[in-house]
């Protein structure tokens, strides 16, 4: 094991010393750490199994672009099943496990499988799994692949979701990112400030800077503490993972350090006047063979390892690169202790290199790595000419346990792609730089091309609008320009292009064969640039092997889309704290603390917490329905309605103007007087049913079904804004501010005498859909005459907050408080529909049997044009009818259809409300029949998952078909 | 997530408001309307790929339906107003 702090190098802090744990076992490491930085400083190699070949894979990078330290990460027992290692800050008490590699890291069960890489090309699993169905073989697959598994438990983690409107947003905390917040925090504007690592700095923690006379860390450190001073809004740990219409950012804040009841992750949409994209450069790899092993990097990795966190990765390390950048790595290590050989691909390396030889290292100009070997990582590499055709042409084996290489930089263009903006292809950076933008952005450092530390820091002050005083730096001499090379010259050597889904260079020839050479194809069919990495290290090398293996230019190749996010963002964030009570607020009845104490069983209907029943001790709920119905004909009952629709329509136009939107006449309502009536979409599909009152001349008051009050109330705007908008007339929904308690039955008058009113109740002055005014026991109240059982029956309202308090009373004198699950049973004995239940999105006014209006009402009316076409027309248009099953203890279950005998059978139609009924003994239905009511009395069959039985079609209406109860 | 200029409240977010489709012109009196003039205004719409009419709502505001010229491919947002007023297409 190699990996060792050097002491006096990087941003840790000793004093502070975490413990973690490893596949078990103990570790330490430093406030400061990531994950990734800790593992390494520990020797730890292997960190898991690679995705097609289970090859054993180490940490690759030091950024977000890591394609192979995707680790299941546990910390307070919550869990992140697939945490990329390099952006997890090291906390005590974390624990880490490898996702891949089965039974265990060291020894995969699989690994056999890289024997037969010969077997599996690119496209394997598409040509292999097809027959009969890919789901058959998928989870072994998946299981094989190895990803993580999310927690049994439920996530107990606080998220957030924050809005923001910024004048300037910048994203990336580097020395552009930080020229340009200063420079726009100078000239006055709001600033928000976002990066997705701890710290601000950027490249300047691990770079070599000197910046107006400080040591780059000091620069970066007091510019952070002055723009905090300033005002602006610092985000570390925040990524900027989508960019969207309209100057919309998507940033997802991780706070693992919040204080406690605070959200942990926040997730944000800043809206911002100007965004500046200064999200840096990722380097590529160069591509040779073997370079897949534990202990192949990054040369920045390397670098960023040893001087932010202190750790040289190891001891000796070749380096590979076709630029000047790797020599900064170089003469780090050097600095630290380290022994460095460099393969430059490059005849002339030019100054840098030579710079670097003089402190001491190797320089193989022209030269590039041709083979790496050891046992579970790096023991040796093979140098030799960068011309190479066989690994046989090496000329030096070296000694090392690292080997890293640079192959270039890549301006990091996602964003800027998301935002519609258009790349090209530089030439002398081979790279995809913007070209043109789409929205409101400026660009800075080195996502826009710029390359020396000086270059950065001016686009970055010109970018936040030249404000201030320009930071400044000294200029470096020109570097010696990179020379493309995308990958060893030899045949025979697997050479990776995309650690993470086991992407080689012969996999591209072979899709390359196979005609799949059109970038998108290509993607799907190797599965390069895949997954959660989407292709940061990989892209522009596969890319460049297409054009070259097809003839053409890599900008005549193309590139892919980059899509949204940059980097994963966890579901949780994504809900935020929509989820459980919050997902859907659901309605309290005014009088829930009587229903409460009543026993009675809760439970949602339309967004309204409403009981379903009241239950007695010992009771199930089907006893309790089955009572509750007995006792409200035989006794008296007690209901709830306080979540019925209540919507006030008034103005002088009110009358006109319903009389245009509902489908019964309600212009020649008297006052006092009520309507049962029918609202209907204008392709005359019955919306709704409810009752509406008239309070006065120019005053009515509707009572939609309680799940439609809100779509009631948008209908009638719309149409009153778009198409009536000269009528005087305007709504109110007062629902919530009234409780209204419904008493019914035999004994419902002497429960009545109890109430002190004001209001005369007589049958002469309060008749059956009829209202009054007036106050009960000194509250105002008003009382209605309206039934949805069939009993005489009362509805009383009162302000929402005596609702209780005229439950208590009425409870009090003895009528049995019954639930919606027993309303079911009793409207059904009527033949009383229930919108949505009874009736579906095909269902019109006539195949209810309620045609009177459309014959009557001269006015036209929302629908009624529609009622007259062919369609509402057509004879064999299903019917509501009533079913009698020919076994009166049978309930046919919802749903059941009723289909024609003979040999093919055909339905028609279906059973809506189905229940036994303790007042008829036995068990109904109620049903929607092909032309049911010219079949009275005829019998049908109905059929139910296979099995048959006998039903009679009838009435819908089964008891008090003449309706004496109402006025009993 | 757009920011929408509702004609009465100013820029809002996208989550306060109602799509409402395109507007279709009720033929009148309904009555004297054929089958397939009215299967039309229920059913037909252009549906154009780029700039468009829209009806939305600021139901989540102050509830007023209003118009929009916006291109369906870039959602860029041309203008809004309160129907009535009659610039917005024709
Ligand atoms: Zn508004």
């Amino acid at each position: 094991m190699t990996g060792t702090r050097i002491p006096a190098i990087g941003l840790i802090d000793r004093g502070q010393k975490l413990s973690f744990r490893w596949q078990g076992e103990t570790l330490t490491g430093f406030a400061g750490d990531t994950l990734a930085s800790a593992l390494l400083a520990n020797g730890v190699r292997v960190v898991g199994r690679s995705f097609k070949y289970h090859r054993p894979r180490g940490i690759f990078a030091a950024g977000a672009e890591e394609p192979n330290a995707i680790l299941d990460v546990w910390h307070n027992s919550q869990n992140d099943p697939n945490a990329r290692a390099t952006l997890v800050p090291l906390q005590d008490g974390m624990s880490a496990r490898a996702i891949s590699g089965w039974p265990s890291l060291n020894f995969d069960a699989f690994q056999g499988l890289d024997l037969l890489h010969r077997f599996l090309p690119a496209g394997f699993y598409y040509k292999t799994f097809m027959a009969p169905d890919w789901h058959r073989y998928e989870p072994n697959i998946r299981r094989m692949a190895g990803l993580g598994t999310a927690q049994k438990t439920p996530d107990t983690r606080h998220y957030e979701t924050r809005h923001a409107q910024v004048d300037v947003l910048v994203i990336g905390a580097g020395p552009a990112g930080l020229a340009a917040a200063r420079a726009a925090a100078a000239g006055g504007r709001s600033v928000m400030l976002v990066d997705e690592n701890p710290q601000f700095g950027g490249s300047l923690l691990w770079g070599d800077a000197t910046i107006n006379g400080q040591i780059g860390t000091a620069w970066a450190r007091d510019t952070t503490a002055s723009l905090a001073a300033s005002g602006a809004q610092l985000l570390p740990n925040t990524t900027a993972f989508a960019y969207y219409d309209q100057n919309t950012i998507g940033l997802m804040e991780h706070r693992s350090h919040a204080a406690s009841g605070w959200a942990e992750d926040r997730l944000w949409s800043v809206l911002a006047a100007e965004v500046v994209l200064a999200t840096g450069a990722i380097e590529r790899p160069l591509v040779f063979p073997n370079n897949d092993r534990p202990g192949v990097m990054l040369a920045s990795a390397v670098l960023r390892y040893l001087r932010q966190y202190g750790v040289l990765v190891g001891k000796s390390v070749v380096l590979t690169t076709n630029n000047d950048s790797a020599y900064e790595t170089a003469t780090a290590l050097l600095a630290a202790g380290g022994q460095v050989a460099v393969a430059d691909v490059r005849a002339e390396p030019g100054p840098v290199a030579n710079a670097a030889q003089a402190a001491g290292a190797r320089v193989y100009a022209g030269s590039v790595v041709l083979n790496t070997g050891g046992l579970g990582g790096i023991a040796w590499a093979d140098i030799g000419p960068a011309d190479a055709t066989s690994q046989r042409n090496a000329t030096s084996r070296i000694g090392c346990d690292i080997v890293a290489s640079s192959g270039g930089w890549t301006p990091v263009v996602h964003l800027f792609s998301q935002s519609g903006g258009k790349l090209r292809w530089d030439e002398t950076l081979s790279a995809f730089l913007p070209n043109t933008g789409r929205q409101a952005h400026q660009l800075a450092g080195s996502m826009a091309g710029w390359q020396s530390l000086a270059e950065c820091l001016a686009s970055g002050h010109k970018a936040g609008g030249s404000h201030g005083e320009a930071p400044v730096t000294a200029i470096a001499r020109l570097p010696t320009p990179l020379q493309p090379y995308w990958h060893v010259p030899i045949t025979g050597a697997r050479q990776w292009l995309d650690l993470q889904n086991d992407v080689t260079v012969k996999d591209v020839g072979l899709a390359a064969r196979e005609n799949f050479q059109s970038v998108e194809h290509l993607k799907r069919y190797t599965t390069l640039g895949m997954a959660t990495d989407q292709g940061k290290t990989s892209n522009v090398n596969g890319l460049a092997v297409m054009a070259e293996l097809t003839g053409r230019t890599i900008p005549e190749t193309g590139t892919t889309t980059f899509r949204m996010p940059y980097t994963p963002v966890s579901l949780g964030a994504m809900a935020g704290m929509r989820h459980g009570d919050l997902y859907a607020p659901k309605r309290q009845l005014p009088a829930q603390s009587e229903h409460d104490a009543a026993g009675a069983l809760m439970r949602e209907y339309g967004g309204w917490m409403r009981p379903a029943c009241y239950p007695l001790p010992g009771e199930t709920e089907a006893q309790a329905v089955q009572r509750e119905a007995r006792l409200v004909r035989t006794n008296g009952g007690l209901f709830d309605g306080s979540s019925l629709g209540k919507i006030e329509v008034f103005g002088a136009d009110a009358a006109k103007f319903l009389n245009l939107i509902y489908y019964n006449e309600v212009a020649n309502l008297k006052p006092g007087r009520l309507r049962y009536v029918l609202l209907l979409r204008e392709t005359g599909i019955i919306y709704d049913d409810g009752v509406i009152a008239r309070v006065a001349e120019d005053r009515y008051l509707l009572s939609p079904s309680s799940s439609h009050t809100a779509g009631v109330l948008a209908m009638l705007e719309l149409w009153h804004q778009t198409e009536y908008p000269s009528m005087d007339v305007a709504f109110h929904d007062v629902t919530a501010a009234w409780a209204t308690i419904a008493i019914c039955g035999p004994r419902v008058r002497d429960i009545l005498a109890t109430l002190a009113t004001d209001i005369d109740l007589s049958d002469a002055a309060l008749p059956h859909m009829a209202m009054a005014h007036g106050r009960i026991m000194g509250i105002q109240a008003r009382v209605a005459r309206v039934s949805f059982t069939g009993e005489r029956s009362y509805e009383i309202s009162v302000t929402a907050g005596h609702g209780a308090a005229l439950w208590r009373h009425l409870l009090a004198q003895g009528p049995t408080p019954y639930g919606i699950e027993s309303l079911s049973i009793l409207r059904g004995e009527k033949g009383y529909i229930l919108i949505g239940t009874d009736t579906d999105g095909l269902t019109m006014p006539d195949d209810l049997g309620m045609s009177g209006p459309l014959r009557a009402k001269k006015v036209d009316f929302v629908g009624k044009r529609s009622l007259t076409t062919p369609d509402g027309a057509r004879p064999d248009r299903r019917q509501f009818v009533g079913l009698l099953p020919e076994q009166p203890g049978f309930v046919p279950m919802v749903g059941t259809h009723a289909i024609t005998d003979g040999p093919t059978r055909r339905s028609l139609g279906w059973i809506t409300t189905a229940a036994h009924s303790p007042t008829l003994g036995r068990s109904f239905a109620l049903g929607m029949i092909e032309g049911g009511r010219a079949h009275m009395g005829e019998t049908v069959t109905l059929f139910d998952r296979g099995k048959t039985s006998r039903a009679t079609i009838c009435s819908p209406v089964f008891h008090d078909v003449e309706g004496a109860k109402l006025h009993g | 997530m757009l920011n929408i200029p509702c004609p009465h409240c100013g820029p809002r977010s996208e989550y306060e408001f109602q799509f409402g489709g395109e507007p279709a012109t009720r033929p009148i009196p309904a009555s004297e309307v054929s089958d397939a003039q009215w299967s039309d205004y229920l059913y037909a719409r252009t549906n154009i790929k780029g700039r468009n009419r829209e009806l939305w709502c600021h139901s989540g505001g102050c509830g007023q339906w209003f118009l929009m010229e916006r291109d369906t491919v870039t959602h860029e947002i041309f203008r809004t107003e309160t129907i009535g007023s009659g610039t917005i297409g024709a």
